[in-house]
Parts: structure tokens; C-alpha cells; sequence
């Protein structure tokens, strides 16, 4: 697509014109084409079925932290799909651009795809992922019937959507950013980059960081002050644990990305020189203060997955998780020390000696911690009885993944290493083997583990089978090549390429690639065939892998309330430890549950939001002041709904509970 | 049946042995020493890494729920002497590896100058170290060598066994210097300078290029680097000395408009304080210099009447330009100082002590480096080390 030049703003449209749709860019017209025909079907399917009612009411509006943690999980999946479009382009690209070829992507596509999948991948699929699992789980194993704010809840989630929906419109109207994921300036600045891209990136980011940072504080009151009775701190799931440090880090590190975002704008919108190269700007500042956010970043990715491990790992190794008090002190020094390594993603800037030095041993430091959790799964292991089932396999790959990933990690973390390694594949290799083997690998396993419980039966284990050996096999087909080439000095976000002797290696990730692809369409089967055939795989018990937290103690999937009458604890693994000593549950006096009325607040607030992104991407004045007073407004209107909480009657609950006591019943007799 | 086992190892062998990893078999002392760094690090990391991948594989079978005769211990969660080995082990290759990486950072800090030419020889009092000055321009490079007065474009070439000593800016976006035989990488950044250190050991054509995304023209910014002998070295200077062009501020202001794939260019004569005015951003006559800007700062600014002398920008390198859409028209500040007084200043502030921001390395009983000294903490026996932590 040509970049206009000047773009003039007209007072309706601002600038946005006819030569902003890429009506001559065939990739992205079919593209188009498809998504209109999908969504046409999608819509024509969900009118012709009525549902539109049914989902306003039961998913949109609702403000049950189980819904909304699936809508996550939807959303980061849809989200993936996209993410891994952009990297087969990606791969296709680097496979064919040898030997004079211009591959078929010209500069500007290439460019909006490397970043857009950095984008994506991190924002809206792997935050999706881990905020849905850190929200459907984290209240059901603390024995709470929802989060602290379930309004909030609901905003954020929607909040998170608008931030994809605005990167996703990008695709379609005008262009995303050719920056790289983090729009360094000055190349992000509005000398380099004068067009829409680089604003679709800010307000995409904006109004996604929002919908994260409300949701790390509510799931931080959530778990500090809603934790059923005796379960103390050193007592709570190991998964509650590491949700707990993630969204303190959350809390502490997205307003950072807010700020440095901010101040970017203003240079574009108002020609202030925070970051521009004169006038007294200094890019560096920024380069700072998005890793100041962005190595916390990658802490918030893992750290829920590392619960994750130790849930999947005690549970299918029927046994206690070994070190659990050190597996705490572990997560809280990562979470502690990942504020002070950021620098470590610019050595080869000219920070003098001593500065490389200090972050290159604290960064190392870290491997510390994460290292004595590797050995905790191990020793959990060690002497259990390990079910090999879906959720294990994905551990025990993970463990053998990682610990590569840790070690280049470390590798590059030596400042005279990072000097020749720095920007090579050999680090997009490393950061997709800890993101990949560590927070994909560890959402699988998550899927795998708690979907029964969400759900109410189990996944089909051999389409899951065929997935996990594509999945892994592909990932060290596609990546392992990348180490290789960038021992070979060859470095990252490379259009075009001289040497002919590298194009085999491209070749072979782009075939690891393809059986990713296989992966993901057999990972696509699996749920396909287990919901079309959930009659065979149901599990009445709502503890099918004989778990040992307090989300396996109530049925599957939960009720509204999630449990009757709230539990009591009294060690660390709750459930096992109430089976242990032959829990009964109570089957009378039940009492009227007060719980959150849905609102469609958020879904409007996020809308409001939405439109005040693409008014202000696309400077169309009138309607950004329109959306922006009719958000206050809303929310103001809202603080005037009375109808905002109802009790669920007890005889409703005791209706429930009966039914839940035959279905036992019927479990017990077989 | 091994040898089809083996088949896959074999190949893997085979492609590996045909590759050139550049990385780890690079011709330049700093790249080699920062390629044993690696091997030291990847060797010290091995010494937790297998036993864990072998024991995560030994585990997972032996204790295989369909497996009867491993032992069950459900109830047990905890051992003091496992919880010790396990925060020590990593600890103590973690002390290990920080003490060579606070050392090697030190001595291999691009901005040191090289107390040695390889591992065998040290760096004679006498040799003068090749300067260069490197731009990295939107999207090609420009190369000075103020000792020979020319200048290239997208070419280099420097004497085996000189060591040459690189200051580097850029013009628009940031870019980074790398040429993975000769020594690792430095970012390029407007309005800054950094600098690098390296010698060439071998004589070869070696390939340069920018290592950090900088836009639409990144991919072909490449450059070839020739390691050549003292003669082969006068004949690319006076290759240069031959060329008709000359690198006045005119021809460079042409020069750092938006351009792929440029051929190589040679220049005879270079304009006066070209770099330090690249630096400062200034080469544009009119424009004030950024060290004449911070020097009326530093002494209380020009006041209110400062906000006023700027102009309109007529001219810019960016193919296009955004305005703030509610900022003012770009525009730049008026250069107040004659041609003469901006040069004098740049000229007065080369001798000041920021150029080399490096110190020596001093320690408790580390020698300091220099000719006679390099790498000392290589030579040191393990209680030394201990020592002098």
C-alpha cells in the first residue's frame, strides 16, 4: 500500500479516506473476504438460532468469573489464530527471499507482520490466556463464589477485547505499525513512522492496559481478602500463589507501559520532544521505560504457568508438591528481582561496564530461584505414581524445553555473549523457547487439566496426543534452526536475505512451522470431537484426575455460587486433605446466596472506548469528544444502578445441591 | 539398527560441519574472546542442565504410574538436604559464572581500547589504531578515516592485525554496527556517539550489516568489511584517493535521503568536523549544533527569546515528514554562532574527557590491563580468584 504523504484532515472523516481499505493489496483483500464470509455465517448462525439473547444475557453481560475467564480463553485463542497467520507469513517469507528474490511480502506488509505478531502474541494471547486461567481458577480454588469486583471483572475483559478488536481493524483500515513490537523511537516517532500505524499500536496497547491493570487489582483483592477460612497465605494452591506475584507485578509495571504510551502520543499529537532526536529528547528514555514494563512482562507471562506445573505435577504425581515453601520463596524473589534486570535488553547500547555487569549478574540471579523450582517438579516426581494423561505430558515437556530456553537465557545474559548474540534469531529462538515451552506449553496443560472442571467432561485424549507430538517435534524443527542461524550471524526481522547457504535452515523451520499448523488444527479437533461427543467423555464426580485443591470439591462445572457453603481449611492441598479425612458433604441447611447481578455496563464503557481509539487513530475530532462524553456519562450513569446484586433462594440452591447429591450418588454406584 | 539411530545425528552433523557459524569461528580477537565466553557459560550451564533433563527422563519412567515395583511416597514433600543442594547448586555456578562475566564485561567493554592484537601478541606502544567513523543513514553506511581523509559508502576495509577504533552515530533511527567476524555489535543512535574496539587477525572479505530493525530499507543494509594486508590496505586508501567525488556537507546532506541497496562509493576529501557535526546534528549550516545548544543551556538559556529563533523546516531527510496534528510546524533552532565560532567549539570539546568515558579496570589485587596485561583473570589459578573476589 503507498503511504500518502499528507494526509488532509477533513473536519468528518479526518483522515481517513478511501485509500486507506488495501483494495489493492490481493493478501489482504481475500483475507478480508474470508473474515466478512466467517463473521456473515457467524452472525446469519447466531440470528437464525436466536442466540443473540441467550449470549447477551448468559456470557456478554455476566459478571460470574467463570464465564468471563472462558470469554479470555475464547478470545486468546481466536487472538492465536491471527498471531500464527502473521508467523507462517513470516516463515514463508524468509524460506523464499533468497538469491535476488523479493519473496512476496513487500517491505510495508513485512514489517506490519512482524510486528503485528509480536503484538498479538504477547497482548492478546498469552495476557488472555493467563488472565482467563488466573480468573476462572484462583477464586474456585481460594473457595470464593467470585472475584472482589465482579463488575470490574467484566470491564476488563472487554476493555482487553476492544485493545484486540482495535489491532485487528488495523489489518483493514490503514496500516499497523512497522516498528518492531515495542516502537522504539525515533523510528516509531512521527518522523519515521507520520501515518496510522504507530497509533493504532498506542491507543491498541492504551485501552488493552487498562482492561489488565483493573484486572491485576481485583484479582490482587480477591486473593489477599477472600480466601476461605484457615487458609492462610502458606497455605493457599501453589497456582493462587503465582497469580497472587503476577498481578502484583501487573499492578506495578502496567502503568509504566501507560506513562512511557502517553508520552509517545504527546509527541505525535502535540509535538512535545520526550523521545524525538532534538529539542532535547532522548529515546533512550523510552527504550528504559517499556523494558522497565516489558521484562516484568515476561514474569507476569510465566509465572501463573509455573503454578500451573506444580498444580499438574502434584496432582498427576498423586503425591504432596515437594518444597512447597520454597517453591513460594522462589516465586516471590522472581518477582522481586525481575524489576531489576530490565537493562539487559539493551547492553550492546554503550551502558558502561559496570552498568552491563551489575544487570547481567542479576538477571542471572533469577536462574536461581526458577532453577530450584525445575528441581521441586523433579523431586515431586520422584517417588509419585505418574499418570501419564495430557496435562503431565505437556510438564514433562516443558521441563525438557525450558531448561534449553533458561540456559540461553542465561547465555545472553553475559554481557560480552549478548554483544555478538544480541537482536540475532539465536535470541528469537530463545524467547519463543521460554514463551512457547514455558506459558503455551504450560496453557495447554491448563486447558487440558481444568477444562472438565469447566466444562463438565474430559478432552479426547488422541486427538490431544496427535497435537502435544506435533506441537513438540515442530516447535524444535522450527526453532532449533533459529539458534543455529544465529550462531551464523544472522539477524532478526530480515526481509531479504544474500547467502544462499542459509535458505535450508529457513526451509526447515518453516516445515516445523507447518507441523505446528498441524498441532493447532488437531488441538482445534480435540475440542471439536470432545464437545460433540460430550455425552461419552462426561464426568460426573467434578474430580476426574482425583486433584487436590479446593476447585476439584465442588461439581462440574460449578454452580452460579460455586460452593454451598463455604469451605474450611485446614492444610495446604484442602481437597485432598478433606478426602483424606472422609469429608462429607453437608446436605441440608442451605441458605439464600447473595451474589453480583449481570450488567452490560462494560460491554458499553468498552465500546465508548473502542470508538474514542479509532476516532483518535483516525482524527476524526467530533467523534472522539462524542465517545469519550457519552463513556463519562455512562459510567456516571451507572453509578445510579441499584440493581446491582440478587439472592439466589434457597430453595434454588437446595434444588441444586440434591441434584448434585444424585449425580454423586450415581458415581459412587458405578 | 544403531546406524539408523544414528542417521539422524549423522546428518545433523553433516549440516552443521557445512554452515558457518561466524559466531563461534570469528577472525577478530574481541569476537574470539566473546566466543569462549560463550563456551565457558554454555559449559558451566551443562553442569545443572543434563542432570536435570537426564533425571527429568529417568524420573518420569521410573516412576510411570503402570510401573510396580518403584516406590510410592505420597505423604513425602520435603528434605532439607535436596531444598540445600538444590538453591546451591545453581548458586554456586551462578558465583562461578558472574565472576567471569563481571571481569569479561570489564575487559571486553566495547569503549576500552585493546591492550592486545591476538592472544599471543600484545599491542606495541607505537601502533596508532585505525579511526573510523561510522553513520549509519537510512538505509546504507558511511565510513571516515580521518587519518587518510576519504570517506566510503557500504565498504570498508582495514589492516589485519591494526586495531581500529570505531566512533559511531547515525541519522535518523537507530541502527547497530555489527560485524560478527571482527567484534560484537554497538547501537548507532541520532544525536549520540558510541564507540567499539576491534582488530581484524585474518585476512578475508567478511560482511557487516545493521543488527537492529531501523525500517523499510533494513534488510539490505549490508556492507562488505575486507581484512587485508598493509599493502592491500594503501591500495583501498588510494582507491579513494583516486575517486573524483569529494564527502562535502552538501554531497552528505544528498547522501542521508531515504535510499535501498546503494553501490559502493568512494570519496576523496571530507568535510571538516563532518562527524562531530553528524553528531550534533548540524550539518546543515543554519542548524545550531546540539553542543552549542546545550553549552547556552548549561549557562541559563537565551530566556523567553530563546522560544523564538527557530525556523521553519524547509529541508528534512525523512521522505516524510509527519507534523503533530496539534503541534507546531517541525522546525529547528537557528544556528546563532558563525561557521567559525560553531567549529571552534566542536573542535574544543574533542579534547575533553567524554570522548573516553572509559576508566581502567582496577580491582584489589588485578593488575590494571594495558600492553603488558590483558585478560588477567584467564591467567589467575582458582585461590587467586578467590582472592581478589
Amino acid at each position: 500500500m503507498a503511504v500518502p504523504t499528507t494526509v488532509p484532515v477533513s473536519p468528518i472523516f479526518g483522515r481517513l479516506t478511501l485509500d486507506a481499505f488495501p483494495f489493492h493489496e490481493p493478501i489482504l483483500v481475500v483475507t478480508f473476504a474470508v473474515v466478512a464470509l466467517g463473521a456473515a455465517a457467524l452472525v446469519g448462525a447466531l440470528t437464525y438460532f436466536r442466540l443473540w439473547g441467550f449470549l447477551w444475557r448468559e456470557w456478554f453481560t455476566s459478571v460470574d468469573h467463570k464465564k468471563i475467564g472462558i470469554m479470555y480463553m475464547v478470545l486468546g485463542l481466536i487472538m492465536f489464530l491471527r498471531g500464527f497467520s502473521d508467523a507462517i507469513m513470516m516463515r514463508l517469507q524468509q524460506a523464499m527471499a533468497f538469491g535476488g528474490s523479493e519473496g512476496y511480502l513487500p517491505a510495508h506488509h513485512y514489517d506490519q507482520v512482524f510486528t503485528a505478531h509480536g503484538v498479538i502474541m504477547i497482548f492478546f494471547v498469552a495476557m488472555p490466556f493467563v488472565t482467563g486461567l488466573m480468573n476462572y481458577v484462583v477464586p474456585l480454588q481460594i473457595g470464593a463464589r467470585d472475584v472482589s469486583f465482579p463488575f470490574l471483572n467484566n470491564f476488563s475483559f472487554w476493555m482487553t477485547t476492544a485493545g484486540a478488536i482495535i489491532v485487528m481493524a488495523s489489518l483493514f483500515v490503514g496500516e499497523f505499525a512497522q516498528t518492531g513490537w515495542l516502537a522504539f523511537p525515533p523510528l516509531s516517532g512521527l518522523g519515521a513512522s507520520p501515518y496510522v500505524g504507530v497509533d493504532y499500536y498506542i491507543w491498541g496497547l492504551q485501552v488493552a492496559g487498562v482492561g489488565t491493570t483493573l484486572s491485576g487489582i481485583n484479582l490482587i483483592c480477591t486473593i489477599l481478602k477472600m480466601r476461605a477460612p484457615g487458609m492462610s497465605l502458606m497455605k493457599m494452591p501453589i497456582f493462587t500463589w503465582t497469580s497472587l506475584c503476577t498481578n502484583v507485578l501487573i499492578v506495578a509495571s502496567f502503568p509504566v507501559l501507560t506513562a512511557v504510551l502517553v508520552l509517545l502520543s504527546l509527541d505525535r499529537y502535540i509535538g512535545t520532544n520526550f523521545f524525538t532526536n532534538d529539542f532535547g529528547g532522548n529515546p533512550m528514555m523510552y527504550v528504559n521505560l517499556i523494558w522497565i514494563w516489558g521484562h516484568p512482562e515476561v514474569y507476569i507471562l510465566i509465572l501463573p504457568l509455573f503454578g500451573v506445573f506444580s498444580e499438574v505435577t502434584a496432582t498427576f504425581c498423586g503425591k504432596r508438591l515437594f518444597g512447597y515453601t520454597s517453591m513460594v520463596y522462589a516465586t516471590v524473589v522472581i518477582t522481586i528481582l525481575s524489576y531489576l534486570v530490565w537493562l539487559h535488553h539493551f547492553f550492546t547500547m554503550g551502558s558502561g561496564a559496570s552498568v552491563n555487569s551489575f544487570f547481567g549478574i542479576t538477571t542471572m540471579i533469577i536462574s536461581i530461584p526458577t532453577g530450584a523450582k525445575m528441581f521441586n517438579w523433579l523431586f515431586t516426581m520422584y517417588r509419585g505414581r505418574i499418570r501419564f494423561e495430557l496435562p503431565m505430558m505437556w510438564t514433562v515437556a516443558f521441563m525438557l524445553t525450558f531448561v534449553i530456553g533458561g540456559m540461553t537465557g542465561v547465555l545472553l545474559a553475559v554481557p560480552p555473549a549478548d554483544f555478538v548474540l544480541h537482536n540475532s534469531l539465536f535470541l528469537v529462538a530463545h524467547f519463543h523457547n521460554v514463551i512457547i515451552g514455558g506459558v503455551l506449553f504450560g496453557s495447554f496443560a491448563a486447558i487440558n487439566y481444568w477444562w472438565p472442571k469447566a466444562f463438565g467432561f474430559r478432552l479426547n485424549k488422541f486427538w490431544g496426543l496427535v497435537s502435544f507430538w506435533c506441537w513438540v517435534v515442530g516447535f524444535w524443527a522450527a526453532f532449533a534452526p533459529l539458534y543455529i542461524l544465529g550462531l551464523m550471524g544472522v539477524t532478526r526481522r530480515m526481509r531479504v536475505f544474500d547467502d544462499p547457504s542459509l535458505q535450508i535452515w529457513f526451509i526447515i523451520a518453516g516445515a516445523g512451522a507447518a507441523l505446528i499448523a498441524c498441532g493447532i488444527g488437531a488441538m482445534l479437533l480435540q475440542y471439536a470431537i470432545s464437545i460433540w461427543k460430550r455425552a461419552e467423555y462426561r464426568d460426573a464426580s467434578g474430580d476426574p484426575w482425583n486433584g487436590r485443591t479446593l476447585e476439584w470439591a465442588t461439581s462440574s462445572p460449578p454452580p452460579d455460587y460455586n460452593f454451598a457453603f463455604t469451605p474450611l481449611v485446614h492444610a495446604t492441598d484442602a481437597w485432598a486433605d478433606m478426602k483424606a479425612r472422609n469429608y462429607r458433604r453437608p446436605l441440608a441447611g442451605y441458605r439464600p446466596i447473595h451474589m453480583p447481578s449481570n450488567t452490560g455496563t462494560g460491554v458499553i464503557l468498552a465500546g465508548c472506548a473502542l470508538v474514542l481509539a479509532l476516532a483518535l487513530i483516525w482524527y476524526i475530532w467530533w467523534l472522539a469528544a462524542l465517545s469519550f462524553i457519552a463513556m463519562i456519562g455512562y459510567a456516571i450513569h451507572h453509578t445510579f444502578n441499584y440493581h446491582r446484586d440478587y439472592n439466589i433462594p434457597a430453595d434454588v440452591v437446595t434444588h441444586t445441591e440434591e441434584a448434585r447429591t444424585v449425580q454423586l450418588a450415581a458415581v459412587a454406584a458405578q | 539398527m544403531p546406524f539408523v539411530r544414528l542417521t539422524p545425528l549423522l546428518l545433523l552433523a553433516g549440516f552443521l560441519g557445512g554452515c558457518n557459524m561466524v559466531v563461534l569461528d570469528p577472525s577478530g580477537d574481541v569476537a574470539a574472546q566473546q566466543r569462549n565466553l560463550i563456551y565457558i557459560a554454555t559449559g558451566l550451564m551443562l553442569l545443572v542442565i543434563i542432570p536435570v533433563m537426564v533425571l527429568t527422563v529417568v524420573f518420569a519412567i521410573r516412576y510411570r504410574a503402570s510401573s510396580a515395583k518403584a516406590r510410592y511416597e505420597p505423604e513425602w514433600d520435603h528434605s532439607t538436604q535436596i531444598e540445600l543442594a538444590v538453591w546451591a547448586v545453581p548458586l554456586l555456578i551462578i558465583i562461578a559464572l558472574g565472576a567471569f562475566t563481571w571481569a569479561d564485561t570489564h575487559l571486553l567493554d566495547p569503549y576500552r581500547p585493546l591492550g592486545r592484537i591476538d592472544h599471543a601478541t600484545p599491542l606495541a606502544e607505537e601502533v596508532e589504531p585505525l579511526e573510523v567513523e561510522v553513520v549509519s543513514l537510512d538505509w546504507k553506511w558511511l565510513f571516515i578515516l580521518p587519518q587518510y581523509g576519504i570517506a566510503s559508502v557500504n565498504e570498508l576495509a582495514a589492516p589485519v592485525d591494526r586495531p581500529i577504533s570505531f566512533k559511531l552515530t547515525s541519522t535518523s533511527v537507530m541502527n547497530a554496527f555489527f560485524v560478527p567476524a571482527l567484534a560484537g555489535m554497538i547501537y548507532t543512535m541520532p544525536g549520540m556517539e558510541t564507540t567499539l574496539h576491534g582488530v581484524i587477525n585474518a585476512p578475508g572479505e567478511y560482511e557487516g550489516f545493521s543488527s537492529n530493525y531501523s525500517g523499510a530499507g533494513f534488510s539490505k543494509m549490508r556492507f562488505a568489511f575486507h581484512g587485508v594486508d598493509e599493502a592491500g590496505f594503501d591500495a583501498w586508501v588510494q582507491k579513494a584517493r583516486d575517486s573524483e567525488a569529494t564527502l562535502d556537507r552538501a554531497t552528505y546532506l544528498a547522501l542521508e535521503r531515504p535510499s535501498e541497496g546503494v553501490p559502493v562509493e568512494l570519496y576523496n576529501g571530507v568535510a571538516e568536523n563532518l562527524f562531530d557535526l553528524i553528531v550534533n546534528m548540524c550539518v546543515d549550516p543554519g542548524k545550531m549544533c546540539m553542543s552549542e545548544m546545550m553549552a547556552i543551556d548549561a549557562r541559563g538559556g537565551l530566556g523567553l527569546a530563546g522560544i523564538h529563533n527557530t525556523l521553519p523546516l524547509t529541508y528534512d531527510k525523512f521522505a516524510r515528514r509527519g507534523t503533530a496534528v496539534f503541534g507546531n510546524e517541525p522546525s529547528y533552532v537557528q544556528s546563532l554562532c558563525t561557521k567559525e565560532e560553531a567549529m571552534a567549539g566542536l573542535v574544543e570539546r574533542d579534547g575533553a574527557p567524554m570522548r573516553d568515558r572509559f576508566t581502567p579496570l582496577a580491582g584489589r589485587g588485578l593488575p590494571r590491563p594495558g600492553p603488558s596485561a590483558m585478560t588477567p583473570i584467564r591467567t589467575s589459578s582458582l585461590p587467586d580468584l578467590l582472592k581478589n573476589l
